[in-house]
């Protein structure tokens, strides 16, 4: 006998193989885990406008790169002037260019934002300790003492900076805060102050994102690094931390806008909170990466796919075909009929499946009686059942349809074939074997359609099996293993009973 | 409670399903050997060959336009047999006890026109009782006039005679009475009654009907486990030297005793069922496993049969 060995290493492998890349496709690629799930989605519109001069004009306009926000897809609307996209030093910038700009321009981009639940600031490397900013005669001794004050109270980093703000932003501030706010803007002073002790900090530009909202402008916020980690603090509110409606427009000290050949530029956004199908939102965010969707289902046709979500659903099936024979025991006639007669349960719905196969195989069983008297040969007999199959069909579809039962309309989903062979085989165990040998491998074949049925129609099975490839190598793996089960089924247990002993 | 725990089937030997498929039959069974047992026109042209006795073989009908001659082909006889070669579990066969002025009769006495033996036929030449519905020949055999000894044990029917070879050593046997339950056929599942038997001896054991244990024939009231097989020594050479004639390591053979010319070989198996296990009262599995512990010289028939009687007697413990 050969070595078992290398069948057990085959069916780990699809196992680990199978379930490893379903985990990676619901971590990687964000597809949900279970169905039905909804995510929160942000449309944002940037307009900026700005006077033209009549001479050419070029505007530089820097885009979001926030990784707590994926964009899903992004457009500009701006007829009459060329646009690229470009990134400069990492950062991208849309460039919009015009040989004649005279008037009110608008030029609008809009982006829809989905949350990627990255919410850290990663420095990608250490920022160079900044240089020592150099304070104005008037401001340095009223610096020095908050700076001083601050710093005896803290730890560290970013202790430091959270007593800055706090003082900066506190409602009864000290005469030295005043003075140093009479002239400074907060955010720009408490940068200033971090630099002071040598902490690498930041200006940035943020928004908060509020549905509904119309004409916002972006907000300073500062970004104070602390072992590898940029921390974002809102010095004119107080707050600390980065609150999850804040998307970061423009996170390294360069200017937001920059509009040559125009005067009174400016940038406002408004913004729309929609909620979609997580589902969808992956699917549309792989469309946007290069070569993710290459070898994917995503990628055919709408009807080739919904095709594919029922043949997906036969592995399902087998599997519980499998394992109702070889585990459990039970009887059907024919191996893998009930996977089809689940199939069309699919369709027709259980309740109105059950009912439209027992009046069809009842009336097929009658017909059939009339049949056998007649002395066909087998062919035609069959071909003669299969026609009047088709005939009782007809009538029920047409009887329901008279009578307003939409349900009755979907029996016509039932695989004729496997109507005609059922009322065959029926029919000859019920000469051979007589009447209760018939409900009982008729009822064990509908008993286990059923179950497949149950196993095929959730939801989130449904879900799965497309959504996830991997699993039918699980699948897979669960029917070789199941093909060496070699131990008694559970209704041998009962067979065999009066052998167990006392 | 109904169920068995499986440790108590596992001590008690019993063999399953699965492990029955793929521990025995598809290891022993190599699969070009099938259709020496799938086909009963190949098996008894080999029996024959093999000088194995087997019902007279009447005639065979193979095309739809030879059914006609069925008549003149059975003419002189009183009873008949038609089966389709390639039958399983006993489905397709007709017996005709009795023949009368060209009408036949059923063992319970009732006609069957000739338009139903005709339909019969042609069914059966469809592929309608064979495995996977191919095309067929129908076997018309002669009557067998069954011995008398089994009188009172069966009903209606042939008392036949099922043995598991295993590699040429009949390893457990069974005697298969039809009772007014089973409609005459000697299929256990219907309700026919099972007895264990003794391998070294013939003698009846243990019974049972409907997978229940039974002490006497439903039917008549004979006490079961009295029954003494005749020819068994006969019987166990016949099953064992089918080994030979069809190479199939794990094999159900199915015998019957006629009157003048003993025992008979009805049909091979090369996927016997496990309800014999239910009928001796005890599982299979050790004697299988003992012979396979045996890889001594080769054996001869004789040899095997005394090895057997020997050791897979349930007097002798193992």
């Amino acid at each position: 006998m050969q070595s078992r060995k290398p069948f057990y290493i085959l069916v780990a492998l699809l196992f680990i193989l199978g379930l490893g890349s379903s985990i990676y496709r619901g971590i990687e690629h964000n597809v949900p885990f279970l169905p039905g799930k909804q995510v929160q989605s942000w449309a944002v519109d940037a307009k900026v406008s700005f006077i033209g001069t009549g001479e050419p004009a070029e505007v530089s306009f820097s885009l979001p790169q926030d990784p707590a926000f994926e964009i899903l897809s992004e457009n500009a609307s701006s007829p009459g002037y060329g646009l690229s996209v470009t990134k400069i030093d990492g950062n991208r910038r849309a460039i919009w260019s015009t040989r004649q700009a005279v008037g009110q321009q608008d030029l609008y981009y809009k982006l829809t934002l989905v949350p990627s639940g990255q919410d850290k600031l990663i420095a990608s490397k250490t920022p160079n300790t900044p240089e020592l900013y150099i304070w104005p005669a008037t401001e340095k001794t009223a610096a020095e003492q908050v700076i001083n004050e601050a710093w005896s109270r803290s730890a560290n980093n970013l202790t430091f900076a959270r007593q800055l703000m706090q003082t900066l932003s506190a409602r009864d501030r000290s005469q030295n805060v005043e003075l140093l706010l009479s002239s400074n803007n907060p955010t720009r002073l408490f940068v200033n102050m971090l630099h002071d002790k040598g902490i690498p900090a930041h200006e940035v530009n943020g928004l908060y994102l509020e549905d509904l909202r119309r004409r916002q402008q972006l907000v300073p916020l500062a970004e104070v690094y602390d072992d590898g980690q940029w921390y974002l603090f809102d010095v004119v509110n107080g707050k600390a931390g980065r609150p999850d409606s804040v998307l970061l427009w423009e996170r390294d000290g360069n200017s937001v806008l920059d509009v040559v050949g125009g005067y009174k530029s400016q940038v406002t956004f408004s913004m729309l909170k929609d909620t979609r199908s997580a589902l969808a939102t992956s699917i549309d965010m792989m469309k946007n990466q290069e070569g993710a969707l290459d070898f994917s289902l995503y990628q055919l046709p709408l009807e080739e796919q919904s095709l594919f979500k029922g043949i997906l659903l036969i592995p399902v099936g087998v599997l519980m075909v499998v394992f109702l024979r070889v585990i459990i025991g039970i009887k059907t006639s024919g191996t893998f009929m009930p996977v089809l007669i689940a199939l069309a349960f699919i369709q027709t719905t259980l309740l109105t499946g059950l009912v439209g196969f027992l009046l069809i195989v009842a009336f097929g069983l009658m017909i059939r009686s009339y049949l056998s008297k007649l002395n066909l040969l087998l062919i035609s007999r069959i071909s003669a059942v299969i026609i009047v199959v088709i005939g009782i069909i007809g009538l029920f579809t047409v009887l329901s349809y008279k009578f307003g039962l939409s349900e009755g309309l979907t029996i016509t989903f039932f695989p004729m074939i496997i109507l005609a062979w059922t009322i065959e085989r029926m029919s000859i165990l019920w000469e051979e074997e007589g009447a209760k040998e018939v409900v009982v491998q008729g009822g064990g074949s509908l008993l286990v359609a059923t179950l497949a049925y149950l196993a095929m129609s959730a939801t989130w099975v449904q879900h799965w099996v497309f959504n996830f490839l991997g699993i039918h190598l699980v699948i897979l793996a669960m029917v070789l293993v199941m093909g060496q089960y070699t131990g008694y089924k559970l209704m041998e247990l009962k067979r065999f009973k009066p052998l167990a002993g006392e | 409670m109904n169920f068995a725990w499986p440790w108590q089937l596992r001590k008690a030997g019993v063999l399953s399903m699965n492990k029955r498929n793929i521990d025995y039959i598809s290891r022993y069974n190599p699969r070009k050997f099938y259709k020496r047992v799938d086909d009963k026109l190949t098996t008894k042209q080999l029996a024959l060959a093999n000088h194995i006795a087997v019902p007279d073989l009447i005639g065979v009908i193979r095309a739809q336009h030879e059914i006609s001659q069925l008549p003149k082909m059975v003419q002189g006889r009183t009873g008949f047999v038609i089966k389709p070669s390639k039958g399983s579990g006993g489905k397709g066969i007709m017996v005709i006890t009795h023949v009368e002025n060209g009408r036949f009769f059923k063992p319970s006495g009732t006609e069957v026109s000739p338009a139903e033996m005709d339909r019969h036929i042609s069914n059966t030449l469809s592929g309608l009782f064979s495995l996977g519905g191919k095309a067929d020949v129908a076997i018309v055999e002669g009557l067998i006039e069954f011995d008398p000894v089994f009188d009172g044990y069966s009903y209606e029917g042939v008392p036949d005679i099922r043995l598991i070879v295993f590699k040429g050593f009949p390893v457990m046997g069974m005697l298969r009475l039809s009772t007014s339950a089973s409609d005459g056929k000697a299929n256990l599942h219907q309700g026919a009654v099972g007895v264990g038997v003794d391998l070294g001896t013939g003698k009846g054991l243990h019974a049972v009907q409907f997978n229940k244990p039974i002490e006497f024939h439903p039917d008549t009231g004979l006490k079961l486990t009295n029954i003494q097989v005749p020819h068994w020594d006969t019987l166990l050479h016949t099953a064992a030297s089918a080994y030979e004639m069809c190479e199939l390591g794990y094999l159900g053979t199915d015998m019957v005793l006629d009157q003048s010319k003993g025992p008979l070989m009805l049909e091979l198996n090369a996927r016997p069922g496990l309800a014999i296990q239910i009928a001796n009262g005890r599982g299979i599995l050790p004697m299988l496993q003992h012979v396979e512990s045996l890889r001594g010289k080769p054996m001869s028939v004789e040899e095997r049969v005394a090895y057997a009687k020997a050791h897979f007697s349930s007097t002798t413990d193992h």
